[in-house]
Formats: C-alpha cells, sequence, structure tokens
C-alpha cells in the first residue's frame, strides 16, 4: 500500500441495529489489504467499543479512520453530554449505562478499558455538555 | 472437531448454517457480556451464550468465533437472524445450560 486510505463512518443515534458496521467495514478492509491478524482483531475491539459508546452515550458521533502501512489512526468524535471524570471512566467495572443497555450485554464497565488496552495510542479530550473526541492508532509492526 | 461434525451431531437445533462450515472449533468459550467477549473470545471458538441480539452478532462476527451457540433454549431475534445470514455467523441452539453445552463440546474435542 503506498499511499494512505482515508474512510469515513457516520454512526446513528441510538441504532443498535447498526452499530458495529463501521468496525466491521473496517475490519474488512484490513483483512483484504493483508494486516496480520492481531492487528486487525485489536483495530475491531476498540472501534466497536467506541461505536457503541457513541450509541450509548452520545447520540452517535463520526468516525475518521485514516490506514497506512505504520499504523491505523481512528478519531471518534461526538457532541454527546462529555465525560465528567475521565479517570473514573478508565476503571474497569465503571459504567453510566442505564439498565435498558445492560439487558443487551454492554453496560461492564470494559468499553474504555478495552480500548485503552488494544490501542496503542489513546487519547480523550472531554468537554462536559459539548462532547467527546477520542483518538486511538494501532500500530502495524 | 469442526463446526460441521458439530451440526452433525443432532445435539443442537440449526438456526443458521449460512457460513463457513468446515472451520475447525479452536475452544468452546461462555461468555454473556458483549464488552468482555468481544476482548476475550478466542478466534474460532464455540461461543455459548444466552444473548440472541444483533449485537451478539456483531460480536460474534468481529472476533471470528467459528459458531455461536444459544444455550438454555434462547432465540434469536428476526433481526439478529437476517444480520447473521448476511454475516457468515453459523447459530446453533439448545435447551441445555451454558455450562453443559461447553462442557459436552469440550468433550467432544477430547475424545
Amino acid at each position: 500500500m503506498s499511499a494512505s486510505m482515508q474512510l469515513h463512518y457516520v454512526v446513528s443515534s441510538e441504532d443498535f441495529t447498526r452499530a458495529g458496521e463501521a468496525s466491521s467495514d473496517v475490519k474488512s478492509k484490513l483483512k483484504k489489504l493483508g494486516f496480520s491478524p492481531d492487528v486487525v482483531r485489536r483495530v475491531a475491539i476498540v472501534m466497536y467499543e467506541g461505536e457503541i459508546n457513541m450509541v450509548i452515550h452520545a447520540n452517535g458521533g463520526e468516525i475518521e479512520v485514516v490506514i497506512s502501512e505504520e499504523e491505523v489512526i481512528m478519531k471518534l468524535e461526538d457532541h454527546g453530554p462529555g465525560i465528567a471524570d475521565v479517570e473514573q471512566a478508565m476503571q474497569e467495572g465503571f459504567s453510566t449505562a442505564p439498565d435498558n443497555i445492560r439487558t443487551l450485554g454492554f453496560g461492564a464497565g470494559m468499553g474504555l478499558p478495552n480500548m485503552k488496552k488494544y490501542a496503542d495510542v489513546m487519547e480523550i479530550q472531554t468537554k462536559i455538555n459539548v462532547g467527546t473526541t477520542v483518538l486511538m492508532k494501532v500500530a502495524v509492526s | 472437531m469442526t463446526v460441521k461434525e458439530l451440526i452433525e451431531s443432532g445435539k443442537f437445533h440449526s438456526i443458521n448454517e449460512q457460513g463457513d462450515c468446515t472451520k475447525e472449533i479452536t475452544v468452546p468459550f461462555c461468555c454473556d457480556l458483549l464488552s468482555i467477549a468481544m476482548s476475550k473470545a478466542p478466534a474460532g471458538a464455540a461461543w455459548v451464550t444466552v444473548m440472541g441480539n444483533v449485537n451478539t452478532i456483531a460480536v460474534a462476527s468481529l472476533t471470528e468465533v467459528s459458531v455461536l451457540i444459544l444455550a438454555q433454549g434462547m432465540k434469536l431475534d428476526e433481526f439478529a437472524l437476517k444480520k447473521a445470514r448476511s454475516q457468515n455467523v453459523i447459530v446453533l441452539a439448545t435447551a441445555m445450560p451454558i455450562f453443559e453445552t461447553a462442557y459436552w463440546i469440550y468433550n467432544q474435542m477430547h475424545e
């Protein structure tokens, strides 16, 4: 792959039936491009968690993905309520997901910790009542 | 043990067989929390769960498990079934509890 590939996705608000489509699409493209199973899996995990978070907490949002030979960069941007305490949100088991979300199998408080664990770089910028931007990078080598 | 062999055992009710039945089952895996399954489900696993919604299919597809098995008589809703077909996620079902299902598969794999 000589040049980088740029992708853009819109994640619908509270649309659980479509959540995961962006991750699935990126995963399929990475596999076709011949990236290693480890990179493909890590990108799929962190992006899916990000997508789900957007649907649960932020009325959807937008995702930009840049794929190059060196890394996969994902920028997830929403205009949701923001995260009041990022440190607390990063703890495994902490969740503010409502009960109806928990009955679907989410809300275990593993989303952000999973993203931190499987991405090589994860940065959160958040402002209450303005929104949250999560930047993640998965290194290819 | 392949997915085809699992289907042919007659132990499970088939919900969606559209997918790669030649896949080898690497290990049985039990989990109902999707975020945990997302990060922990081993590729090639026979994932046994009671969660039968569309997100389960998304996680099964992303983690590349060999087969999804709904235990305790759980069913897929119509939308999830469509998604399973479009994503080629093989789905079986059983009235057995989760542990017994996984234990049965484990024993078949180690016979």
